[in-house]
């Protein structure tokens, strides 16, 4: 087995990183993120790990950088958070669209205005249409364990995206805690050296990358992009297993399931907020509730129908999102789990929650509050009010 | 689970204290967690931190509201409404300082209150107002949470042979008392 350190929730995205060997690393600092590349750049300096370090002058030019050299058919890593992703945004969506496979820390954070640097998922929920790979993490060995998943996932021939390994901003990514952190021949036997065909740039054989291409030739791409990520659910599903043969934890693939066997009652969760959730399902079940709990591992592709069955028979759901969907007053996974089920009005009662924007805690309090709700209303079919954490 | 909220200001080396505390726990056989939270990052800003010890796996990830432990590393916090609420009945604070419990206001449910001028240990030894590895000294014996001696290799391990002999120093000088 690896060894027992203790981490903070951005050294454990380094750490993972550096495991997996990559050739290129480039990253531009910006809170809560910017421990993740200084701490691999000390790797770099103290000849830890054989990766070239590019210092670049924006999150734009960070992600152009590792494009290029996975280009070259290279293993690349990069971290980034909120105002960062949204500067990247150009060559991050040409990342998946050109079938390119690496990962991406993102500790997430809330989008201004107003300024802010505190935690919030909006910005990874913001670029759930940009064609990337989304897992979310509850706590400092998910974090490793998944970049470690990631570039497995993401260089599955059946795959070729690219993997955003998502973590709430304070909450995860400052979070210091004990990890099982793999050895290094654990993780080579676990993950290959990389191989692509599809993506080598090579002055012996010059060839145009990306020309313009019309309509109906791009539909073909867009549809294989999405079967790709149709794919990917079965891949994760496999890489979770072999991951958990091999390491001993298992995550339970795209979703997981805590107490919801005899369910009346699920919260839906995803990211940092989970492990709260369980002990809130735990002092409902002390309370007399039938409640339990569905972690949303990955927003991107959304496991809906494992969502569908794991509600199926149940009398009540709410989903907190840690980020809004402007235009629904609801949060974005919460309208995604609606469009998973079938029938929802008539099955459940159901509602969005949302908390946690901005830093604001999610507190024990807050998501028995949830559970409490849901069980008052349990027995009457249709959509709630939205519930806001809100302090007064 | 023990759940203990540190109050100081940004510089006074909350953080790396509570990540030795965490290491110590750790290396004891014990699961331990940080999390901080910081207003703006700079030098004097109010720095929270939340520190949980179980034997159990830690799943909360969250603020601590209902401390046993309060840890005030500048006693300046004292007069912040946020500084004492929560703490459980009988609980434990510790404080930096060279007044008295009555001056510093400590609410009457705490059952155990323990004083130590770690500045003037941090001054005198370090040779500046760092007081984080003095207080761990007075953390240590009032709460008896980590086993002394792992705590002070690991911060030794982390700072160095004089802020070991800080927090030993501290923790001859903490003035504990039992209500």
């Amino acid at each position: 087995m690896g060894k027992k350190v203790v981490l903070t929730g951005n050294y454990s995205a380094s750490e993972a990183a550096a495991l997996c060997r990559p050739d290129l690393i480039a990253a531009y600092p910006i809170t809560p993120q910017s421990s993740v590349v200084e701490y691999l750049a000390g790797m770099v300096h103290n000849g830890k790990i054989d990766a070239n370090l590019v210092q670049v002058e924006s999150e734009h030019s960070a992600c152009s950088v590792v494009q290029g050299a996975v280009a070259a058919g290279g293993r690349v890593f990069t971290a980034t958070s909120a105002q960062g992703l949204a500067l990247m945004y150009e060559p991050y969506f040409r990342m998946s669209t050109l079938r390119f496979p690496m990962v991406m820390a993102l500790a997430t954070r809330e989008m201004t205005s107003p300024e802010t640097v505190w935690s919030g998922q909006q910005d990874a929920m913001s670029v759930r249409e940009a064609g990337w790979i989304q897992v979310y993490c509850d706590g400092n060995q998910e974090i490793v364990d998944m970049v470690i998943q990631g570039y497995k996932i993401a260089e599955n021939e059946k795959v070729l995206l690219p993997v955003n390994v998502c973590y709430d901003g304070f909450y995860s990514s400052h979070l210091t805690e004990g990890v099982d952190l793999p050895l290094q021949e654990e993780v080579d036997r676990f993950l290959p050296a990389v191989h692509f065909n599809h993506c080598v740039l090579d002055p012996e054989k010059p060839f145009a990358l990306d020309p313009l291409t019309p309509g109906p030739l791009m539909m073909k791409y867009r549809k294989s992009h999405l079967d790709a990520m149709e794919a990917a659910l079965t891949v994760i599903e496999e890489v979770d297993k072999e991951f958990g043969d091999q390491f001993g934890r298992y995550y339970g693939g795209a979703i997981s399931e805590y107490r919801t066997e005899d369910a009346d009652v699920v919260i839906l969760t995803i990211g940092g907020m989970t492990g709260t959730g369980m002990d809130a399902v735990d002092l409902a079940r002390e309370q007399g509730i039938k409640a339990g709990l569905v972690k949303i591992r990955f927003a991107r592709p959304f496991p809906a129908k494992r969502i569908a069955k794991a509600l199926a028979g149940k009398k009540a759901f709410a989903v907190i999102d840690r980020s809004v969907s402007f235009g629904w007053s609801t949060g974005p996974m919460y309208m995604e789990t609606r469009a998973a089920l079938t029938d929802v009005d008539d099955k459940f009662a159901h509602f969005s929650a949302i908390g946690g924007l901005g830093g604001a805690d999610i507190s024990l309090d807050r998501m028995l509050g949830t559970i409490k709700k849901l069980d008052t209303v349990k027995n009457e079919p249709g959509q709630k009010e939205t519930q806001w954490y809100m302090t007064d | 689970m023990k759940e203990i909220r540190l109050h100081g200001r940004g510089g006074q080396g909350v953080v790396k204290a509570s990540q030795i505390v965490v290491r110590a726990a750790v290396a004891g056989g014990k699961n331990g967690q940080f999390i901080p939270f910081f207003g703006v990052e700079r030098k004097g800003s109010p720095v929270f931190g939340y520190l949980r010890i179980s034997e159990e796996p830690i799943r909360r990830k969250m603020q601590v509201y209902e401390p046993e432990i309060l840890v005030i590393m500048d006693d300046s916090l004292v007069g912040l409404p946020a500084t004492y609420a929560g703490l459980k009945d009988g609980g434990i604070v510790v404080i930096n300082s060279v007044k008295t419990a009555e001056e510093l206001g400590v609410p009457s449910n705490a059952g155990e209150i323990a004083i130590v001028d770690a500045s003037g240990i941090a001054e005198e030894l370090i040779g500046r107002n760092i007081p984080n590895t003095s207080m761990l000294g007075a953390f240590a014996k009032a709460s008896g949470l980590v086993d002394k001696e792992v705590l002070f290799t690991e911060i030794e391990k982390a700072f160095g042979a004089v802020n070991r002999q800080a927090a030993e120093r501290a923790y001859e000088e903490t003035i504990v008392t039992k209500k």
